[in-house]
């Protein structure tokens, strides 16, 4: 199981061919109380970089990306009653969806933990 | 710092007491749980009804409306009322929303039964003092923009936008050039341009401000091209200054066969001195609300008449003044062709009315002084504010607002929104905070030509004194400010988390834990 | 001042200004003018106006004539109503929140609806602005609309979707057949009925929402008269998925068209795509309650070219007049008020159906209905106003591509209607078509 980020600060937990995608610990920090967060409906097939999820805090939205081509074959439905996991969890129960891996090599060109960790230094 | 006996800061206020639970600002309920559905402030006949004409139509759902009678209604919003700041009881330095003195001779006329109470289909025969007011709102409208025709109809602003940029589309597709996509938005505009844009299925695509916070043309040229159908500017910009390259900006994109469309938010600064027509623009709105003072009743309504260039007057859409010779119609109906109606019957007239009575006590003469007493005051404050409050932009005097940036409180420990929410306790109203969007920490202050000297003095020692308490460490008077307002600050996380957004009787609020 | 400024003259303050455009013209408008000289002006002007209430009056058509009783007009001219700015600074602007929230409480209550948003500018923007919420719900797209819209509504619909190959406009339906249903198809977003509608017959709700509902599309209500809510079933009782309204009737003079007042209310699930201003409860950093403007990253100040819409404004200062007008009603008063409009309708409907060469085209109605008179309305309109009696509108005068409606006049009555305004109006009709 690796983890892999995007600068735009969603990370892909990979485990086999599914990938489980949330925004990083920076990320939530960096938004504020997060308030509504849109899922996109299982079965939508999303390429690299499509616009995946919106993430609402009081001032801002937010678009979440697809760090990798893939189907949504899971979408985390308790968000839509606590969106503040995503705050107090971000990378265990505040994760948004699971996409099924259209092409797993497509994962080498994110960034690793010490790459994700420069960015945001 | 000294603090009060309830732990609170006093020292500069200008304000006397604790607002919250005061003895003259009590705590007012809401209407549902004072009032009752059988109190009711109104006496109507009961009417029986014999044989109704409802059909199977009838209600059987029930209202559970409750109501007030009059004292208790007149208690209830008196009340209510003294929990708003308003421009009558203190300064607004709004940056971008003009909030200047509303002259109560408006009121006075509007509410003529000659205006207030004639509609909007009656015969033009019968309403030709109304179709004349529509006229000569026209009439001066056009002339201080020096702009061919007037679409009045449109409700706001926004809706003005949208109408202007619907002519331009109407315009292009009738020359059949239906292929332009983009819409240029400089990064500095009010977030309806590119909202605007995109409602009508155009791509936005940005330009970014030069180091001085105005407009390159040569980004405007590198960013023209066949597929451009207009460019969306506000002039004067959204950082308060005037654009010194509008009028090639204007002659490149007609150039590239498109149009200019400028954001009048701001037309206040300029009226009576500046004509947009001069500058080569092609479609204009002008808030009447901002500009020409009609009031803005805690948030609408507004009024957006567009003023269009030879180009585009063709494309206006209807209503629009005919005169013959019995008098002044309204044209109703165009062939299909046209942009056609964006709202029913004639637009505000209740605002035209306000306007107009605005226009003609100020004349001519008085609106270019209003124009330039507002520049004057916004340079003022930026003078006597510079050394503290970092000016982005200072290449340039400013035009009716004077933008600064919130760097003088790095390291304070203070955010531009605790500062700005420290105004509320000197009695002044926030400025607009973290707009435009191209300076960080920007704050953004209009005076307007409404207010004295004396004001402006009091606004800027209140803002330097404030400036210097944040410096000196006095974090706490910023960070939980306001402390004197009839509420501290309000959980706006929860509010969007679990939306409540009407009263329910305790029976009905569903309960929280499933 | 110049001094701290450090400029000569004003005229310095300008210098960005092309030197081409600055002061470059004279202007031919009049000078400052005295506030009695103003006045004078614009009484003239006022007086060159036939007000309503001048004499006998049944134009309704989408704006209608109510008494407002003096007590509104008083409190909205109050300075912390009118001249506050919108209230983006909830610790000072408590009043007008929670005068939202009541207003919004007392929507959702009349529509039998979920939820209502602060207000939109009026019906027409309302209802266009529902067809495009309905759309971003079903992500479908086609729209049908009913015969018995307003034909300033239906116009209004039709510029926001220019040239939309997927809007269906349905032929006026003056005799108030039933004309949407057939037209439903897997495709349809939503379908919009207005009830009362544009010709004054009552549409069956329930029947439209669940035809629509059968094929998943919505069903928008559009209510012109919003009084009639105190009598009819709420179109949240009867499935409307969308709810609009012109709430000019309570608390808002004519005024000629503008400024009016749009009400929207939805089911709870559709909030987040309902456009507008929304008031939310919560609480202080004390604990209490107070109210806040919520969910604002749907509008177009945060999500700029991704917001619901481009409105910035609602109608603040109408809403607090129906919101105050409302509450001196309460469910009593406001089941009355309709209840005396409805028996002033009867009444007209009896009288003039009684005058030769005048038929009513309604079976069913609230106080509003369509007459035909076998000649051209337009002519006999303009000629009983000759006569001091503004008689109802043409339908043509909407409608003019329908020549099918030549010969109507809709007439609408209210609470301010009396006996001898009827009868007036009755002996005129008889002369006129003799």
């Amino acid at each position: 199981m690796t983890t892999k980020f995007t600068p735009d600060h969603e990370y892909i937990r990979i485990e086999g061919d599914t990938g489980i995608v949330g925004i990083t610990q920076f990320a939530q920090e960096q938004l504020g109380d997060i308030v509504f967060i849109e899922l996109p409906a299982i079965g939508k097939v999303l390429k690299k970089g499509d616009e995946a999820a919106v993430v609402e805090s009081v001032k801002a939205a937010s678009e979440i990306y697809a760090p990798v081509s893939g189907t949504v074959s899971e979408v985390n439905a308790a968000l839509s009653t606590e969106p503040g996991l995503v705050n107090a969890d971000p990378e265990a129960g505040g994760w948004m969806f699971k996409l099924t891996l259209a092409d797993v090599t497509e994962t080498e060109t994110l960034l690793d933990d010490a790459a994700y960790a420069d960015l945001t230094k | 710092m000294s603090m009060n006996s309830q732990g609170r800061p006093t020292g500069i206020g200008t304000l006397g007491t604790s607002a919250t639970g005061s003895a003259l600002l009590p705590e007012e309920p809401l209407l549902f749980e004072i009032g009752d559905t059988d109190h009711s402030g109104v006496d109507l006949p009961d009417v029986e009804l014999g044989e109704d004409r409802l059909g199977d139509f009838a209600r059987r759902s029930p209202l559970d409306l409750p109501g007030l009678t009059e004292p208790e209604a007149m208690r209830h919003y008196v009340r209510l009322s003294r929990l708003n700041h308003s421009i009558d009881s203190g300064m607004y330095p709004l940056g971008s929303c003009t909030m200047k003195h509303n002259p109560r001779l408006n009121e006075k006329i509007a509410r003529l039964p000659g205006f207030a109470d004639i509609h909007p289909l009656q015969p033009f025969s019968t309403v030709q003092g109304a179709l004349a007011v529509m006229d000569q709102l026209s009439h001066w409208l056009m002339t201080l923009t020096n702009m061919a025709a007037v679409a009045l109809s449109p409700k706001a602003g926004a809706h003005g936008e949208l109408l202007g940029m619907m002519a331009i589309k109407a315009a292009q597709d009738a020359r059949g050039e239906a292929g332009r996509r983009i819409v240029l938005v400089p990064e500095s505009a009010h977030g309806t341009n590119p909202a605007t844009a995109a409602f009508l299925g155009y791509t936005v695509k940005a330009v970014p401000a030069r180091d001085d916070g105005t407009v390159d043309v040569e980004a405007v040229k590198a960013a023209l091209s066949s597929e451009v159908a207009a460019i969306m500017l506000t002039n004067p910009n959204t950082c308060g200054l005037f654009e010194p390259q509008v009028i090639d900006i204007a002659r490149a994109v007609h150039e590239a066969g498109a149009f200019f469309y400028c954001d009048g938010a701001n037309f206040n600064a300029i009226m009576g001195v500046v004509r947009p027509g001069d500058l080569g623009i092609d479609a204009m709105h002008i808030n009447l609300h901002k500009t020409f003072s009609t009031p803005h009743g805690g948030g609408g309504p507004g009024a957006g008449p567009v003023v269009l260039s030879e180009a585009l007057a063709p494309f206006a859409p209807v209503p629009f003044l005919r005169k013959t010779s019995g008098g002044i119609e309204l044209v109703e109906h165009v062939g299909e062709q046209a942009l056609g109606r964006v709202t029913a019957f004639q637009g505000q007239m209740g605002m035209y009315v306000r306007a107009l009575t605005y226009m003609l006590s100020h004349g001519g003469d008085g609106l270019a002084q209003a124009a330039q007493d507002a520049v004057l005051n916004a340079n003022y404050i930026k003078a006597r504010l510079e050394a503290v409050f970092s000016v982005p932009f200072p290449d340039y005097p400013t035009m009716h607002e004077a933008l600064f940036d919130d760097s003088f409180l790095k390291g304070t420990g203070v955010s531009t929104l605790d500062f700005a929410k420290a105004l509320i306790d000197e009695g002044f109203h926030p400025m607009t905070m973290y707009f435009p969007l191209v300076v960080h920490g920007a704050m953004l202050v209009e005076p307007t030509e409404s207010e004295s000297k004396q004001t402006l003095d009091r606004f800027c020692d209140v803002m330097l004194a404030l400036a210097e308490a944040a410096k000196a460490g006095q974090s706490e008077r910023f960070t939980g400010a306001p402390f004197k307002a009839p509420r501290r600050r309000l959980d706006e996380t929860r509010a969007a988390r679990q939306p409540v957004l009407k009263w329910e009787r305790e029976s009905e609020v569903p309960q929280a834990a499933e | 001042m110049l001094g701290a400024i450090g400029a000569a003259d004003v005229d310095a303050l300008f210098s960005a200004v092309p030197a081409s455009a600055l002061k470059s013209f004279s202007l031919d408008l009049p000078t400052h003018s005295p506030e009695y000289l103003v006045e004078a002006h614009m009484r003239a002007l006022a007086g060159k106006n036939r007000a309503a209430g001048d004499g006998p009056f049944f134009i309704g058509a989408g704006a209608y004539r109510h008494h407002v009783p003096a007590t509104v007009d008083h409190l909205i001219q109050r300075s912390e109503w009118l001249t506050a700015y919108t209230p983006y600074q909830p610790e000072i602007s408590q009043g007008t929140l929670q005068m939202l929230f009541e207003f919004q409480t007392q929507v959702a209550k009349i529509t039998g609806m979920d939820v209502a948003n602060a207000s939109l500018y009026d019906g027409s923007t309302g209802t266009a602005e529902a067809v495009l919420m309905a759309r971003r719900l079903t992500r479908k797209s086609r729209i049908i609309l009913s015969g018995g819209l307003h034909p300033h509504y239906r116009d209004v619909v039709k510029a926001y979707l220019k040239d939309d190959q997927d809007l269906i406009c349905l032929s006026p339906s003056p005799e108030g057949q039933g004309d949407i249903l057939d037209h439903i198809d897997v495709n349809t977003a939503a379908i919009v009925v207005q009830t009362p509608d544009f010709f004054g017959h009552l549409r069956d709700l329930q029947a439209a929402a669940d035809a629509a509902h059968a094929q998943g599309a919505l069903l928008i209500v559009v209510v012109t008269e919003v009084v009639s809510l105190g009598l009819l079933e709420a179109p949240g009782a009867l499935g409307a998925d969308i709810v609009v309204c012109e709430g000019q009737s309570i608390g808002n003079a004519l005024n000629f068209g503008g400024p009016y007042l749009g009400l929207m209310a939805t089911r709870k699930e559709f909030v987040r795509q309902m456009p507008g201003r929304l008031c939310g409860e919560t609480v202080d950093a004390e604990g209490n309650r107070g109210f806040v403007l919520t969910l604002s990253t749907r509008e177009q100040h945060i999500r700029r070219e991704k917001a619901t819409s481009n409105i910035c404004t609602n109608s603040g200062l109408c809403a607090l007049a129906f919101s105050i007008h409302m509450a001196l009603l309460g469910e009593a008063g406001f089941v009355r008020l309709a209840r005396l409009n409805h028996a002033r309708a009867i009444a007209l409907a009896e009288a003039v159906a009684a005058v030769p060469g005048v038929s009513v085209l309604n079976k069913n109605f609230f106080n509003e209905i369509t007459i035909r008179v076998a000649q051209p309305a337009v002519g006999l309109v303009e000629r009983l106003a000759q006569r001091g009696i503004l008689a109802g509108v043409p339908a043509s005068r909407l409608l003019p591509e329908a020549p099918e409606v030549d010969d109507l006049i809709v007439l609408a009555v209210t609470e301010l209607t009396t006996e001898s305004d009827i009868a007036s109006l009755c002996a005129a009709l008889t002369e006129e078509l003799a």
